[in-house]
């Protein structure tokens, strides 16, 4: 079963910027047992760009498709037998990362 | 009742989780066992009074109930031939010590308390689920619509299927939050039959309160090592032994001070003394006591009281002394201030629930108390004042006619 695990962010308390070391050993670890799919760090939101192309002429606009405090600062995707190992694993990724993890079920 | 109605119903009581939990097992997902498991109930109703009862219910359910759930599939995978059946995942694998009896019902149990589901979600599978309570008698004992209810129930079984939420034992580590998770959904289903919170429910659900402590009882039974589970059913126990001599016979909450004690019920009071003394035995010997047994502990020492003035006040303070060690949350505060009362008078008490304003002003118990305390210092204004918001905020009907005769009560 894979699962996208979200890193959220929140722009009015932010986790901390030292995490990087930290974030590449838990990294090696979920390689080295089979759970890692795959992994990336995202700009940021003001970086992003929105396209709806589904009338006549493909509408482009700056920024976020949601404008809020909390963000998405990067993804992992797990392979995991169940919710709870994703849950343990999730926990753990929170610690490393300082901040919160969404775990969601791919269909 | 005829005989036949009497075993279905027996059946059911006995039977229901362990198919439903054996149905899971055998066919993975949660929807097809509770279906399999109804349409196998369904078949016994219009089946026994014919035919007679079978030699053994239990294993004649079984088999209709599997029978059942294998035609629906194959109903079910003709219609659709791509669909694919995600399965639950269940297995022995880290666990398999921890219990005495690794039970399909202690899976279905945890599965359906798990923590990535929402409380009330939780509580509404455990009462389906193990509890084989219907829909409607859910939806009933909850004051919410049918379909609010029936709803609440798939989308949990939804998200059981689509996160994968498996059905099998904790890991150890896991298990004490697990255990708790479970606990807290049986507390909970409790607490709503003793002290129904709205105006439209009858004030107790002898049912639920019922339903709470057979549950516990399952439980205890399939973790009998766990402390706090036996906590739990001792506390519920010594509780449900003064339900009746709780409520007059008009409908008005009586205080314990009040009640008669004659009417307590003295089996369910003896049991609940014993397990209280075997987790005292377990403390001596350095298990520290959770927050169940130590509530468990304070109810064995209101039912060992013969009467109100002989109740060992200062053991009580000790044991919300360390109850509120254990749980800081401003509620055990202000149950705690109750027995201060009692010692220290209620001027004393008094200065510590209006400390607690800030927390609890929303909460009926806090001015409760504060209005039963100004009543005891003459306050008369104060006190019908704090009767009046207290009022204001109570839901349960026993409880707004005791408050509105002590309001009345005084001028």
């Amino acid at each position: 079963m894979q699962y996208l695990i979200s890193v959220i962010d929140d722009k009015r308390n932010p986790g901390s910027l030292d995490r990087r070391p930290a974030i590449s050993q838990f990294n090696e670890r979920l390689i080295a047992d089979g759970y890692w799919v795959f992994a990336g760090g995202l700009a940021d939101t003001d970086a992003a760009t929105v396209i709806d192309n589904r009338g006549e002429h493909p509408m482009i606009s700056d920024g976020p498709f949601l404008e809020s405090k909390e963000y998405l600062a990067g993804v992992w995707v797990w392979e995991a037998p169940d919710l709870d190992v994703a849950l343990t694993l999730a926990a753990e990724a929170s610690k490393v990362c300082d901040r919160k993890i969404e775990v969601r079920p791919f269909q | 009742m005829s005989d036949v109605e009497g075993a279905i119903s027996q059946a059911y009581r006995d039977e229901w989780a362990r198919l439903v939990a054996g149905l899971t097992r055998r066919f993975g997902n949660l929807d097809l066992a509770e279906e399999a498991a109804a349409e196998a109930f369904a078949t016994a109703v219009t089946r026994w009074p014919v035919d007679g009862l079978p030699p053994n219910p239990g294993a004649w359910l079984t088999t209709t109930a599997t029978r059942k759930g294998i035609d629906r599939l194959r109903r079910e995978s003709q219609r659709d031939s791509k669909h694919e059946e995600a399965r639950m995942v269940f297995g022995h694998a880290p666990t398999e010590s921890i219990c005495a009896i690794d039970d399909d019902r202690l899976r279905l149990l945890f599965t359906c308390c798990h923590p990535a589901l929402a409380m009330e979600n939780r509580v509404a599978l455990t009462l389906r689920m193990i509890g084989g309570l219907t829909v409607p008698e859910i939806a009933h004992a909850f004051l919410v619509p049918e379909n609010t209810m029936g709803q609440r129930i798939t989308r949990a079984k939804a998200k059981i299927k689509a996160a994968r939420i498996p059905y099998r034992m904790p890991s150890k580590a896991d298990l004490p939050d697990r255990v708790a998770g479970v606990l807290a959904v049986l507390f909970l289903i409790f607490n709503e039959g003793y002290l129904a919170t709205s105006p439209e429910s009858s004030p107790v659900r002898a049912d639920l309160t019922a339903e709470a402590i057979r549950l516990t009882r399952l439980i205890r039974q399939l973790i009998p090592e766990s402390g706090e589970v036996a906590g739990l059913l001792a506390f519920m126990l010594l509780t449900e032994a003064r339900r009746t001599a709780r409520i007059s016979e008009h409908g008005e909450l009586v205080p314990l001070d009040e009640q008669d004690r004659a009417a307590w019920e003295p089996e369910l009071i003896a049991e609940g003394h014993q397990l209280v003394r075997e987790r005292l035995i377990a403390a001596a010997a350095g298990e520290a006591p959770g927050r169940y047994q130590i509530l468990a502990a304070i109810g064995a020492v209101h039912t060992s009281a013969r009467d109100f003035r002989e109740t060992d006040w200062s053991q009580i303070l000790a044991l919300y002394d360390q109850l509120a060690n254990a749980d800081p949350s401003p509620i055990i505060a202000l149950n705690r201030a109750i027995a201060v009362a009692e010692i220290d008078g209620p001027a004393v008490a008094l200065t510590t629930v209006d400390r607690l304003e800030k927390a609890l002003n929303g909460y009926h118990a806090f001015h409760a108390t504060r209005a039963d305390l100004l009543r005891r210092l003459g306050r008369n204004q104060d006190a019908r004042a704090a009767y009046d918001t207290a009022l204001d905020l109570a839901g349960n009907t026993a409880e707004t006619a005791h408050l509105a005769r002590r309001r009345d009560r005084l001028r």
